[in-house]
């Protein structure tokens, strides 16, 4: 069984159809592409899988559990990390709040505890912060663990909102547009950091990108995406020589020569 | 009269030089020197001075006085007496000869000593350490209140006001909901711990007659405040769950409809006392009451505000969508927030309505609002600091500009306006409150600053 099975699922924004018949099997530790043109629908479907939005029809479990109606704060302590295309960071937050933030789920102390400071809130916060240490060093930011996020620069905060994702101790970390508005520097930067974190965490990848050349280059798997159907599925040779695709990304051929 | 920039940066320097190396410690202890010095010989000072009694706050009051004297000659045409002029500066060196001059040569006589005390405290323990501040700052304190009944109450109603000040700042600062709904909470505490109270233990002709015994009322004054706090709290739900689907402005009228609803029901509960209220409330919020809840609610409020349940609220506020994908309960915080600060506003309520001795429903108004406002947004936003900070500024303020009458409803406003404009988030905003910084001694070769 898949570690995150997606089965028949459509979805309606009142009269319009975003997803159509959406299916999906991610197996643990596989890293899986999904691209397509703006409008396509692929973030409507990252929230639906992760609860932003209930689908109309269709079937979503993840470790053999149902996902619908569950909230989406349950949804993420489950096991599904994700980050935003547009960087959503908490502006007044330090960066290592905003680790320690998202191990909520993980803090077991409870209203007493946050009230009067006990000894198991001082223990979890603790273990807390080390954990989160831990990631920030992992993705190389961890000399900055007292700056506030919105006096850092864009790639940094990437990489913070990376962290952040990966501290919910996700099974599966959905990335939404990880290269958008980067340098090519800063692109190689972080295909080395998602290939580093997927090695060392074992997790199972799901990302959605724009830039073809580095799905191609980072994916076991791709679905592309048009108007809310998926017109093709393969391994990225495959899509790279799909009619189909090159139309949807360059339009038909119609110079006749 | 320009003084040249240079001179002012020596000046500056110059108090910057005096104050840097003295602890918390050593000013409290400036303080007590102070406030002991007025209790021995403010009296015969002010009669030396030919003050017609002593000055009640720092001066303040006597100066504004003069003050609307004048401004009420030339607007009005009343009569002025020209010889209270010599009140200005006279209230200005009993001010500097009680607080000013002991205050400086205290803290600067005592600075190596107090640095050592507060090191020695902070090695013993932490929380050692703040009881004994706290001891002091309750010392000076008491002092200062018990040279005359005006300053008690001011001192009393400057307390509650702080801790109703940072109750609010947990729902309109730390979770970012402009919410109006804070007097009606205090309001409810008001009403439900008086309804304690009144209600068991003294004879009353709305609430009945006392159903126990004097002997009994031991120790049941906390209960009482609690009683009200968790009603206030109850309240809160009642806001809380259209916070749940609306935010913002919308929010925020919803709580002012909270806020008239609550007035007016207790307004028609005749068996509340209707418009009237209800009065005689046992005189058991004492100072040293009152000092120990307000500590307990700065330490708890701090507590949660600090923790990462309580960082949660600030998560909501920046971004509710991330916060919920990162595995935060954003349901199960705004809602705690609401009805944690709503329990706090209650206890500050139970703690009102045992100082003045009298609720009723007027007291809870819009007037209200717009002060408890000012408090949380001059003081700071998501800052422990900052709100005691506006609170007591802003009743200080309010007291001594009280002989201005009508202009004080336009100083005040003025200077707040001033504040939104230079600092738009308050004084001291997004500050944490570190309590071992505060307290810990200051060493005299970090000058680089």
């Amino acid at each position: 069984m898949s570690l995150l099975e997606v089965s028949r699922m459509t979805h309606f924004f009142g009269g319009l159809r975003a997803v159509h018949d959406f299916n999906l099997a991610l197996e643990p530790g596989q890293i899986r592409g999904l691209i397509g043109p703006n409008g396509a629908g692929k973030t409507t479907i990252f929230n639906l899988i992760t609860g932003v939005y209930r689908p109309s029809e269709g079937d979503v479990r993840f470790d053999g559990q149902p996902l619908l109606g569950v909230a989406p704060h349950q949804i993420a302590a489950r096991g599904i990390g994700r980050t935003f295309q547009d960087l959503r960071l908490w502006r007044h937050m330090t960066v290592l709040e905003h680790i320690k933030m998202a191990r909520y789920s993980k803090l077991d102390y409870g209203l007493w505890g946050a009230f009067l400071d006990t000894a198991r809130r001082r223990r979890e916060e603790a273990t807390s912060e080390s954990r989160a240490m831990e990631l920030l060093k992992l993705l190389n930011v961890d000399h900055l663990a007292d700056q506030l996020v919105v006096n850092l620069p864009y790639g940094v905060q990437r990489r913070v909102e990376m962290a952040r994702a990966l501290a919910v101790e996700p099974k599966v970390l959905f990335l939404d547009e990880p290269t958008v508005g980067m340098t090519p520097e800063e692109l190689a930067q972080i295909m080395e950091i998602i290939r580093d974190i997927h090695n060392q965490l074992g997790l199972a990848i799901f990302l959605i990108e724009h830039r073809l050349k580095f799905v191609m280059e980072l994916c076991e798997q791709i679905q592309c995406l048009v108007f809310g159907e998926v017109i093709a599925e393969g391994n990225p040779d495959e899509i790279q020589n799909n009619p189909q695709v090159i139309e949807a990304y360059l339009g038909k051929d119609t110079v006749e020569t | 009269m320009s003084s040249s920039p240079t001179n002012v940066a020596a000046q500056g320097n110059i108090l910057k030089r005096l104050v840097a190396p003295v602890p918390l410690f050593g000013f409290l202890l400036g303080f007590l020197v102070c406030v002991l010095l007025e209790t021995v010989a403010g009296r015969s000072l002010a009669d030396l001075l030919g003050l017609p009694k002593m000055p009640v706050l720092f001066g303040l009051v006597t100066i504004f006085k003069v003050i609307a004297g004048v401004v009420n000659m030339v607007l009005k045409g009343a009569e002025f007496q020209a010889a209270t002029l010599i009140q200005i500066p006279t209230a200005l060196i009993y001010f500097g000869l009680i607080y000013l001059l002991p205050l400086a040569i205290t803290i600067r006589l005592t600075a190596g000593v107090s640095n050592r005390i507060a090191g020695g405290l902070q090695r013993i323990s932490l929380l050692f350490s703040a009881v004994v501040h706290l001891g002091l700052l309750y010392a000076v304190f008491h002092l200062w209140g018990e040279m005359s009944d005006y300053r008690l109450i001011t001192l009393k109603l400057m307390l509650i006001a702080v801790l109703f000040t940072l109750s609010l700042n947990i729902i309109n600062g730390y979770m970012g909901e402009f919410s109006c709904s804070h007097p009606g909470f205090m309001a409810v505490g008001a009403y439900m711990s008086s309804v304690f109270t009144v209600g068991l233990f003294v004879d009353d002709k709305v609430l009945g007659a006392a159903k126990m015994t004097w002997s009994m009322a031991y120790l049941s004054f906390p209960l009482a405040l609690l009683f009200g706090g968790l009603m206030a709290a109850l309240a809160a739900l009642i806001v809380a769950i259209p916070s749940f689907k609306t935010r913002g402005d919308y929010l925020a009228i919803i709580s002012l409809a909270f806020l008239f609803i609550v007035k007016s029901f207790f307004e028609n509960m005749q068996g509340l006392g209707g418009a009237r209220g209800i009065a005689g409330q046992p005189d058991w919020a004492t100072l040293p009451v009152i000092f120990i809840v307000v500590v307990i609610g700065i330490w708890v409020i701090n507590n949660f505000v600090t923790s990462t349940l309580g960082k949660a609220l600030n998560a909501v506020r920046d971004d509710e969508g991330a916060a919920e994908a990162m595995s935060v309960n954003t349901r199960r915080t705004k809602m705690v927030a609401f009805m944690f600060g709503a329990f706090w506003a209650g206890m500050a309520g139970g703690l009102l309505a045992h100082v003045i001795r009298y609720v009723n429903p007027s007291s809870f108004g819009i007037q209200k609002l717009a002060e408890v406002l000012a408090m949380v947004y001059f003081g700071g936003l998501n800052s422990v600091v900052g709100s005691i900070v506006g609170a007591v500024s802003i009743s200080l303020l309010g007291e001594a500009l009280r002989p201005l009458e009508i202009f004080k409803w336009i100083v005040i406003p003025l200077l707040l306006i001033l504040v939104m404009i230079y600092r738009p988030t308050g004084l001291i905003a997004f500050r944490e409150f570190n309590i071992r910084k505060i307290l810990q001694p200051k060493t005299l070769d970090d000058g680089e600053v």
